[in-house]
Protein backbone atom coordinates (compact mmCIF):
# COMPACT_ATOMS: atom_id res chain seq x y z
CA UNK A 1 0.00 0.00 0.00
CA UNK A 2 1.22 3.13 -0.90
CA UNK A 3 0.28 6.34 1.43
CA UNK A 4 1.45 10.26 1.25
CA UNK A 5 -0.06 12.93 3.40
CA UNK A 6 -1.24 15.94 2.12
CA UNK A 7 1.99 17.87 2.50
CA UNK A 8 4.78 15.48 1.97
CA UNK A 9 7.05 15.58 -0.87
CA UNK A 10 8.23 12.00 -1.87
CA UNK A 11 10.28 10.65 -4.81
CA UNK A 12 7.68 9.34 -7.71
CA UNK A 13 9.39 7.38 -10.26
CA UNK A 14 8.28 6.58 -14.17
CA UNK A 15 9.41 5.82 -17.25
CA UNK A 16 9.37 8.56 -19.83
CA UNK A 17 9.71 7.95 -23.52
CA UNK A 18 12.55 4.90 -22.57
CA UNK A 19 14.02 6.80 -19.64
CA UNK A 20 13.78 6.07 -15.72
CA UNK A 21 13.16 9.32 -14.00
CA UNK A 22 12.57 10.54 -10.78
CA UNK A 23 11.67 13.51 -9.54
CA UNK A 24 9.54 14.75 -6.24
CA UNK A 25 5.45 14.97 -6.30
CA UNK A 26 3.14 16.31 -3.90
CA UNK A 27 -0.09 14.05 -4.02
CA UNK A 28 -2.29 16.92 -5.85
CA UNK A 29 0.95 17.41 -8.35
CA UNK A 30 -0.82 16.59 -11.47
CA UNK A 31 1.12 14.90 -14.41
CA UNK A 32 1.40 17.26 -16.88
CA UNK A 33 2.67 19.61 -14.00
CA UNK A 34 5.09 17.31 -13.03
CA UNK A 35 6.08 16.81 -16.62
CA UNK A 36 6.42 20.14 -17.52
CA UNK A 37 8.14 21.36 -14.00
CA UNK A 38 9.46 18.24 -12.54
CA UNK A 39 10.91 16.47 -15.07
CA UNK A 40 11.41 19.59 -17.31
CA UNK A 41 9.43 17.33 -20.84
CA UNK A 42 7.45 20.75 -21.62
CA UNK A 43 6.59 18.96 -25.15
CA UNK A 44 2.90 18.65 -23.69
CA UNK A 45 0.95 21.55 -22.91
CA UNK A 46 -1.49 22.67 -20.36
CA UNK A 47 -4.52 24.23 -21.73
CA UNK A 48 -8.45 24.14 -19.51
CA UNK A 49 -6.58 21.80 -16.82
CA UNK A 50 -10.03 19.83 -16.55
CA UNK A 51 -10.27 17.42 -19.19
CA UNK A 52 -11.75 19.09 -21.91
CA UNK A 53 -9.32 20.77 -24.69
CA UNK A 54 -6.99 17.48 -25.07
CA UNK A 55 -3.94 19.15 -24.88
CA UNK A 56 -2.21 17.53 -22.02
CA UNK A 57 -2.95 14.34 -23.90
CA UNK A 58 0.25 11.71 -23.41
CA UNK A 59 0.49 7.97 -23.45
CA UNK A 60 0.34 5.76 -19.89
CA UNK A 61 1.20 2.62 -20.98
CA UNK A 62 0.81 3.19 -24.14
CA UNK A 63 -3.10 4.40 -23.56
CA UNK A 64 -4.22 8.29 -24.64
CA UNK A 65 -4.25 9.98 -21.03
CA UNK A 66 -5.44 13.61 -20.00
CA UNK A 67 -2.45 14.33 -17.96
CA UNK A 68 -4.32 16.94 -16.11
CA UNK A 69 -6.76 14.32 -14.74
CA UNK A 70 -4.11 12.53 -13.58
CA UNK A 71 -1.73 12.60 -10.40
CA UNK A 72 1.58 12.11 -10.75
CA UNK A 73 1.97 9.71 -8.12
CA UNK A 74 -1.04 7.37 -9.91
CA UNK A 75 1.64 7.42 -12.68
CA UNK A 76 4.34 6.04 -10.43
CA UNK A 77 6.25 2.80 -11.82
CA UNK A 78 4.57 3.67 -15.53
CA UNK A 79 5.59 3.94 -19.13
CA UNK A 80 4.63 7.28 -19.93
CA UNK A 81 4.88 8.76 -23.73
CA UNK A 82 5.21 12.29 -24.52
CA UNK A 83 5.41 14.10 -27.71
CA UNK A 84 9.24 14.12 -27.53
CA UNK A 85 9.10 10.16 -28.58
CA UNK A 86 7.41 10.87 -31.95
CA UNK A 87 10.18 12.33 -33.59
CA UNK A 88 13.76 10.48 -34.53
CA UNK A 89 16.98 10.96 -32.77
CA UNK A 90 17.89 13.42 -35.52
CA UNK A 91 14.89 15.27 -35.57
CA UNK A 92 13.39 13.34 -38.10
CA UNK A 93 9.55 13.97 -38.15
CA UNK A 94 7.67 10.66 -37.36
CA UNK A 95 5.35 9.70 -40.55
CA UNK A 96 2.06 11.35 -38.35
CA UNK A 97 3.95 14.07 -37.73
CA UNK A 98 4.66 14.62 -41.25
CA UNK A 99 1.59 14.37 -42.43
CA UNK A 100 0.02 17.19 -39.98
CA UNK A 101 3.42 19.24 -41.20
CA UNK A 102 1.48 18.49 -45.08
CA UNK A 103 -1.56 19.09 -44.73
CA UNK A 104 -1.18 22.35 -42.76
CA UNK A 105 -2.98 19.86 -39.32
CA UNK A 106 -1.36 22.59 -36.76
CA UNK A 107 -1.03 26.16 -36.79
CA UNK A 108 0.01 27.65 -33.96
CA UNK A 109 0.95 24.29 -32.48
CA UNK A 110 -0.79 24.73 -28.81
CA UNK A 111 -3.03 21.52 -29.06
CA UNK A 112 -1.05 19.51 -31.58
CA UNK A 113 1.17 17.47 -29.17
CA UNK A 114 -2.54 16.33 -27.17
CA UNK A 115 -3.86 15.14 -30.83
CA UNK A 116 -0.74 13.72 -31.67
CA UNK A 117 -0.46 11.22 -29.27
CA UNK A 118 -4.23 10.43 -29.14
CA UNK A 119 -3.76 9.44 -32.69
CA UNK A 120 -0.75 7.44 -31.81
CA UNK A 121 -2.71 5.60 -29.47
CA UNK A 122 -5.47 4.98 -32.18
CA UNK A 123 -3.71 3.99 -35.19
CA UNK A 124 -1.97 1.39 -33.04
CA UNK A 125 -5.49 -0.10 -32.32
CA UNK A 126 -7.32 0.86 -35.91
CA UNK A 127 -4.48 1.33 -38.30
CA UNK A 128 -7.33 1.64 -41.04
CA UNK A 129 -9.32 4.31 -39.18
CA UNK A 130 -12.28 5.89 -41.12
CA UNK A 131 -13.02 9.75 -41.31
CA UNK A 132 -15.88 9.28 -38.84
CA UNK A 133 -13.61 7.00 -36.43
CA UNK A 134 -10.99 9.71 -36.82
CA UNK A 135 -13.80 12.52 -36.06
CA UNK A 136 -14.86 10.56 -33.39
CA UNK A 137 -11.37 10.41 -31.62
CA UNK A 138 -10.80 14.21 -33.12
CA UNK A 139 -13.76 15.52 -31.04
CA UNK A 140 -11.39 14.82 -27.75
CA UNK A 141 -9.45 17.68 -28.56
CA UNK A 142 -10.10 21.70 -29.42
CA UNK A 143 -7.84 23.26 -31.86
CA UNK A 144 -8.54 27.11 -32.64
CA UNK A 145 -6.73 27.73 -35.50
CA UNK A 146 -7.16 24.69 -38.10
CA UNK A 147 -10.96 24.10 -38.39
CA UNK A 148 -9.84 20.17 -38.28
CA UNK A 149 -9.69 19.62 -42.04
CA UNK A 150 -6.46 19.71 -42.25
CA UNK A 151 -5.89 17.57 -38.92
CA UNK A 152 -8.82 14.95 -40.48
CA UNK A 153 -6.61 14.90 -43.66
CA UNK A 154 -3.28 14.72 -41.97
CA UNK A 155 -4.25 11.70 -40.15
CA UNK A 156 -6.96 10.17 -43.32
CA UNK A 157 -2.90 10.30 -45.13
CA UNK A 158 -1.14 7.89 -42.38
CA UNK A 159 -3.99 5.19 -42.57
CA UNK A 160 -3.77 5.13 -46.06
CA UNK A 161 -0.18 4.46 -46.23
CA UNK A 162 -0.50 2.11 -43.54
CA UNK A 163 0.57 -1.60 -44.19
CA UNK B 1 -6.50 24.96 -11.53
CA UNK B 2 -4.74 22.75 -9.35
CA UNK B 3 -6.65 20.86 -6.13
CA UNK B 4 -6.62 21.63 -2.96
CA UNK B 5 -3.97 18.92 -1.16
CA UNK B 6 -5.59 15.70 0.00
CA UNK B 7 -4.01 12.50 1.80
CA UNK B 8 -2.90 9.98 -1.48
CA UNK B 9 -3.39 6.54 -0.76
CA UNK B 10 -3.35 3.34 -3.12
CA UNK B 11 -4.38 -0.06 -1.45
CA UNK B 12 -3.09 -3.24 -2.48
CA UNK B 13 -6.56 -5.15 -1.96
CA UNK B 14 -10.59 -4.26 -1.70
CA UNK B 15 -10.30 -5.14 2.07
CA UNK B 16 -7.40 -2.22 2.88
CA UNK B 17 -9.86 -0.25 0.33
CA UNK B 18 -12.83 -0.47 2.63
CA UNK B 19 -10.73 -0.53 5.90
CA UNK B 20 -9.50 3.22 4.70
CA UNK B 21 -13.25 3.81 3.77
CA UNK B 22 -13.84 3.61 7.66
CA UNK B 23 -10.85 5.26 9.11
CA UNK B 24 -11.34 8.10 6.67
CA UNK B 25 -15.03 8.10 6.92
CA UNK B 26 -16.54 11.27 4.81
CA UNK B 27 -13.25 12.79 4.20
CA UNK B 28 -12.39 9.89 1.76
CA UNK B 29 -13.09 9.93 -1.97
CA UNK B 30 -12.78 6.66 -4.05
CA UNK B 31 -10.33 7.79 -7.13
CA UNK B 32 -10.81 4.98 -10.28
CA UNK B 33 -10.76 6.74 -13.39
CA UNK B 34 -10.73 10.35 -11.99
CA UNK B 35 -12.31 11.63 -15.15
CA UNK B 36 -15.71 12.83 -13.42
CA UNK B 37 -12.97 13.60 -9.57
CA UNK B 38 -10.34 14.82 -10.84
CA UNK B 39 -11.98 17.80 -12.92
CA UNK B 40 -14.37 18.77 -9.51
CA UNK B 41 -10.85 18.53 -6.78
CA UNK B 42 -9.35 20.71 -9.94
CA UNK B 43 -11.88 23.57 -10.14
CA UNK B 44 -12.16 23.35 -6.40
CA UNK B 45 -16.10 22.26 -6.61
CA UNK B 46 -15.45 19.33 -4.45
CA UNK B 47 -12.64 18.85 -1.30
CA UNK B 48 -11.29 15.48 -0.60
CA UNK B 49 -9.28 14.60 2.93
CA UNK B 50 -8.30 11.23 1.16
CA UNK B 51 -8.16 9.87 -2.06
CA UNK B 52 -8.29 6.38 -2.10
CA UNK B 53 -7.00 5.15 -5.58
CA UNK B 54 -8.50 1.89 -6.36
CA UNK B 55 -7.14 1.48 -9.69
CA UNK B 56 -4.56 -1.05 -9.42
CA UNK B 57 -6.45 -3.50 -7.25
CA UNK B 58 -6.34 -6.24 -9.75
CA UNK B 59 -10.24 -7.82 -8.31
CA UNK B 60 -11.65 -4.72 -9.15
CA UNK B 61 -10.61 -4.99 -12.61
CA UNK B 62 -12.83 -7.60 -13.80
CA UNK B 63 -15.91 -8.37 -15.97
CA UNK B 64 -17.80 -11.95 -15.15
CA UNK B 65 -20.53 -13.01 -16.87
CA UNK B 66 -22.86 -14.48 -13.82
CA UNK B 67 -25.17 -15.92 -16.15
CA UNK B 68 -28.21 -13.48 -15.43
CA UNK B 69 -26.54 -10.45 -15.10
CA UNK B 70 -23.08 -9.31 -16.07
CA UNK B 71 -20.91 -7.99 -13.09
CA UNK B 72 -18.27 -5.00 -14.18
CA UNK B 73 -15.58 -4.18 -11.50
CA UNK B 74 -15.12 -1.20 -10.12
CA UNK B 75 -11.34 -0.35 -12.11
CA UNK B 76 -12.69 -1.77 -15.39
CA UNK B 77 -12.84 1.05 -18.20
CA UNK B 78 -15.35 2.07 -20.14
CA UNK B 79 -13.20 1.17 -22.84
CA UNK B 80 -12.22 -2.13 -21.76
CA UNK B 81 -15.95 -2.62 -21.59
CA UNK B 82 -16.52 -1.43 -25.41
CA UNK B 83 -13.67 -3.76 -26.15
CA UNK B 84 -15.31 -6.68 -24.23
CA UNK B 85 -15.67 -9.24 -26.96
CA UNK B 86 -19.67 -10.70 -25.79
CA UNK B 87 -20.53 -6.68 -25.01
CA UNK B 88 -23.05 -6.48 -28.01
CA UNK B 89 -24.59 -10.01 -27.84
CA UNK B 90 -24.81 -9.88 -23.93
CA UNK B 91 -25.30 -5.85 -23.33
CA UNK B 92 -26.81 -4.43 -26.82
CA UNK B 93 -28.57 -1.65 -24.85
CA UNK B 94 -24.79 -0.76 -23.30
CA UNK B 95 -22.96 -1.31 -26.32
CA UNK B 96 -25.26 1.43 -27.74
CA UNK B 97 -25.40 3.65 -25.06
CA UNK B 98 -20.79 3.66 -24.57
CA UNK B 99 -19.62 5.37 -27.17
CA UNK B 100 -21.68 8.48 -25.89
CA UNK B 101 -19.82 8.86 -22.75
CA UNK B 102 -17.38 11.25 -22.84
CA UNK B 103 -14.59 10.48 -25.52
CA UNK B 104 -12.38 8.18 -26.62
CA UNK B 105 -9.52 9.35 -24.11
CA UNK B 106 -11.63 9.95 -21.03
CA UNK B 107 -13.31 6.67 -21.57
CA UNK B 108 -9.44 5.19 -21.66
CA UNK B 109 -9.51 6.14 -17.87
CA UNK B 110 -12.95 6.80 -16.68
CA UNK B 111 -14.76 3.84 -15.43
CA UNK B 112 -18.15 1.98 -15.34
CA UNK B 113 -18.72 2.44 -11.76
CA UNK B 114 -17.28 6.12 -11.75
CA UNK B 115 -19.82 7.12 -14.12
CA UNK B 116 -22.60 5.22 -12.03
CA UNK B 117 -21.10 6.63 -8.96
CA UNK B 118 -20.94 10.14 -9.92
CA UNK B 119 -24.62 10.26 -10.82
CA UNK B 120 -24.81 13.39 -13.41
CA UNK B 121 -28.58 13.27 -14.25
CA UNK B 122 -28.02 13.43 -17.88
CA UNK B 123 -25.50 10.52 -18.34
CA UNK B 124 -25.51 7.39 -19.92
CA UNK B 125 -24.55 4.81 -18.11
CA UNK B 126 -26.79 5.56 -14.53
CA UNK B 127 -29.76 5.75 -17.28
CA UNK B 128 -29.12 2.06 -18.79
CA UNK B 129 -28.58 0.73 -15.74
CA UNK B 130 -31.72 2.25 -14.27
CA UNK B 131 -33.75 0.87 -17.75
CA UNK B 132 -32.25 -2.45 -17.31
CA UNK B 133 -32.87 -2.42 -13.75
CA UNK B 134 -29.42 -3.41 -13.05
CA UNK B 135 -27.71 -3.50 -9.07
CA UNK B 136 -24.69 -1.78 -7.43
CA UNK B 137 -22.78 -3.82 -5.12
CA UNK B 138 -21.68 -1.95 -1.67
CA UNK B 139 -18.51 -3.26 0.29
CA UNK B 140 -17.79 -2.35 3.63
CA UNK B 141 -15.73 -3.67 6.57
CA UNK B 142 -20.42 -4.18 8.16
CA UNK B 143 -20.22 -6.78 4.92
CA UNK B 144 -21.57 -6.72 1.62
CA UNK B 145 -25.61 -5.36 -0.18
CA UNK B 146 -26.99 -4.75 -3.06
CA UNK B 147 -29.27 -1.78 -4.48
CA UNK B 148 -30.91 -1.80 -7.47
CA UNK B 149 -29.99 1.11 -9.29
CA UNK B 150 -33.01 2.84 -8.87
CA UNK B 151 -32.54 2.74 -4.88
CA UNK B 152 -28.91 3.67 -5.49
CA UNK B 153 -29.62 6.91 -7.40
CA UNK B 154 -31.65 9.16 -5.03
CA UNK B 155 -31.11 12.62 -6.91
CA UNK B 156 -28.71 14.94 -8.66
CA UNK B 157 -24.71 13.73 -7.90
CA UNK B 158 -26.57 12.14 -4.87
CA UNK B 159 -26.53 7.97 -4.36
CA UNK B 160 -27.35 6.10 -1.18
CA UNK B 161 -23.70 5.24 -0.97
CA UNK B 162 -22.65 5.05 2.97
CA UNK B 163 -19.37 6.71 3.58
CA UNK B 164 -17.77 3.88 4.41
CA UNK B 165 -19.13 1.66 1.46
CA UNK B 166 -16.87 0.93 -1.75
CA UNK B 167 -18.90 0.73 -4.84
CA UNK B 168 -17.39 -2.71 -5.54
CA UNK B 169 -19.32 -3.76 -8.89
CA UNK B 170 -22.36 -3.18 -11.36
CA UNK B 171 -24.88 -5.51 -12.45
CA UNK B 172 -26.55 -5.45 -15.60
CA UNK B 173 -29.14 -7.85 -16.15
CA UNK B 174 -28.87 -9.92 -19.93
CA UNK B 175 -32.25 -10.12 -21.71
CA UNK B 176 -33.26 -13.32 -20.64
CA UNK B 177 -37.09 -13.36 -21.88
CA UNK B 178 -37.69 -10.04 -20.52
CA UNK B 179 -37.32 -8.14 -23.67
CA UNK B 180 -36.15 -9.37 -26.40
CA UNK B 181 -32.20 -8.71 -27.28
CA UNK B 182 -31.42 -6.81 -29.99
CA UNK B 183 -34.75 -4.24 -29.26
CA UNK B 184 -32.71 -1.45 -28.17
CA UNK B 185 -31.84 1.47 -28.89
CA UNK B 186 -30.22 4.83 -27.40
CA UNK B 187 -30.54 8.53 -28.41
CA UNK B 188 -29.56 11.68 -27.17
CA UNK B 189 -29.26 15.50 -27.79
CA UNK B 190 -25.96 17.09 -26.71
CA UNK B 191 -24.43 20.74 -27.71
CA UNK B 192 -20.87 18.95 -28.40
CA UNK B 193 -20.59 15.23 -29.30
CA UNK B 194 -18.99 13.79 -25.98
CA UNK B 195 -20.43 16.26 -23.67
CA UNK B 196 -23.02 15.52 -21.08
CA UNK B 197 -26.63 14.73 -22.81
CA UNK B 198 -29.58 17.44 -22.33
CA UNK B 199 -32.02 14.64 -22.72
CA UNK B 200 -31.32 10.98 -22.90
CA UNK B 201 -33.49 8.72 -24.24
CA UNK B 202 -33.22 4.67 -24.14
CA UNK B 203 -35.32 2.11 -25.13
CA UNK B 204 -35.80 -1.81 -24.44
CA UNK B 205 -38.87 -3.29 -27.10
CA UNK B 206 -40.43 -6.11 -24.78
CA UNK B 207 -42.54 -6.99 -28.31
CA UNK B 208 -43.78 -5.14 -30.90
CA UNK B 209 -46.48 -3.60 -29.11
CA UNK B 210 -44.50 -2.60 -26.21
CA UNK B 211 -40.94 -0.64 -24.76
CA UNK B 212 -39.69 -0.15 -21.84
CA UNK B 213 -38.69 3.56 -21.89
CA UNK B 214 -35.75 5.07 -19.79
CA UNK B 215 -34.99 9.00 -19.69
CA UNK B 216 -32.12 11.18 -18.67
CA UNK B 217 -31.96 14.70 -17.96
CA UNK B 218 -35.71 15.43 -17.17
CA UNK B 219 -35.27 14.81 -13.56
CA UNK B 220 -32.65 14.62 -10.52
CA UNK B 221 -32.72 10.81 -11.74
CA UNK B 222 -33.58 8.60 -15.08
CA UNK B 223 -37.50 7.68 -15.16
CA UNK B 224 -38.29 4.50 -16.60
CA UNK B 225 -42.36 3.81 -17.54
CA UNK B 226 -43.53 0.81 -19.67
CA UNK B 227 -44.58 2.49 -23.22
CA UNK B 228 -47.58 1.07 -25.47
CA UNK B 229 -46.27 1.41 -29.02
CA UNK B 230 -49.87 2.60 -30.13
CA UNK B 231 -50.78 5.60 -28.10
CA UNK B 232 -46.87 6.62 -27.33
CA UNK B 233 -47.28 10.20 -28.02
CA UNK B 234 -50.03 10.96 -26.14
CA UNK B 235 -48.41 8.81 -22.93
CA UNK B 236 -45.16 10.64 -23.87
CA UNK B 237 -46.65 13.98 -23.99
CA UNK B 238 -48.17 13.35 -20.62
CA UNK B 239 -45.33 11.83 -19.13
CA UNK B 240 -42.84 15.05 -20.18
CA UNK B 241 -45.21 17.07 -18.43
CA UNK B 242 -45.12 15.27 -15.48
CA UNK B 243 -41.27 14.72 -15.13
CA UNK B 244 -41.42 18.85 -15.89
CA UNK B 245 -37.71 19.03 -16.62
CA UNK B 246 -35.28 21.25 -14.88
CA UNK B 247 -33.20 24.50 -16.19
CA UNK B 248 -29.61 24.64 -15.98
CA UNK B 249 -26.80 26.38 -18.36
CA UNK B 250 -27.40 24.47 -20.94
CA UNK B 251 -31.23 24.41 -21.34
CA UNK B 252 -34.23 25.64 -20.27
CA UNK B 253 -36.73 23.03 -18.60
CA UNK B 254 -39.19 23.78 -21.89
CA UNK B 255 -36.42 22.61 -24.13
CA UNK B 256 -35.81 19.88 -22.60
CA UNK B 257 -39.54 18.09 -22.34
CA UNK B 258 -39.77 18.92 -26.51
CA UNK B 259 -36.41 16.91 -26.65
CA UNK B 260 -37.86 14.24 -25.00
CA UNK B 261 -40.99 14.77 -26.70
CA UNK B 262 -39.34 14.61 -30.39
CA UNK B 263 -36.65 11.82 -28.95
CA UNK B 264 -38.75 8.94 -27.56
CA UNK B 265 -40.57 8.31 -30.76
CA UNK B 266 -37.27 7.78 -32.39
CA UNK B 267 -36.14 5.29 -30.12
CA UNK B 268 -39.01 3.56 -29.70
CA UNK B 269 -39.71 3.38 -33.12
CA UNK B 270 -35.86 1.79 -33.84
CA UNK B 271 -36.35 -0.21 -30.70
CA UNK B 272 -39.43 -2.29 -32.26
CA UNK B 273 -37.68 -1.61 -35.85
CA UNK B 274 -34.13 -3.82 -34.22
CA UNK B 275 -36.77 -6.21 -32.46
CA UNK B 276 -38.17 -7.72 -36.07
Amino acid sequence: MRRVKRNERVRVGLTLNGRKLAAEAEPRTLLCDFLRHALGATGTHVGCEHGVCGACTVLIDGVATRSCLTLAVQAEGREVHTVESLAGPDGTLNPLQQAFRDHHGLQCGFCTPGILMSFTDYLSRNPHASEAEIRDVLSGHLCRCTGYAGIVAAVKDVTKSSP
Amino acid sequence: MKPRPFDYIRPDTIEEAVALLAEYGEGARILAGGQSLVPMLNLRIVDAEALIDVSRIGALDVIRDRGDTIEVGAAVTQNKLIAWPQLKQKLPLVAAALPHVGHFQTRNKGTVCGSIAHADPSSELPLTLALLGGEVVLKSQRGERMLAANEFQKDMLTTARAPDELIAAVRFPVANGKWIERGVAFREVARRHGDFAIVAVAALAENKNAVRLGVGGMTGKPAVRRIAAKESTAAIAAWADELEGYEDLHASAAMRRDLFRNLAPLAIEEAIRCAA
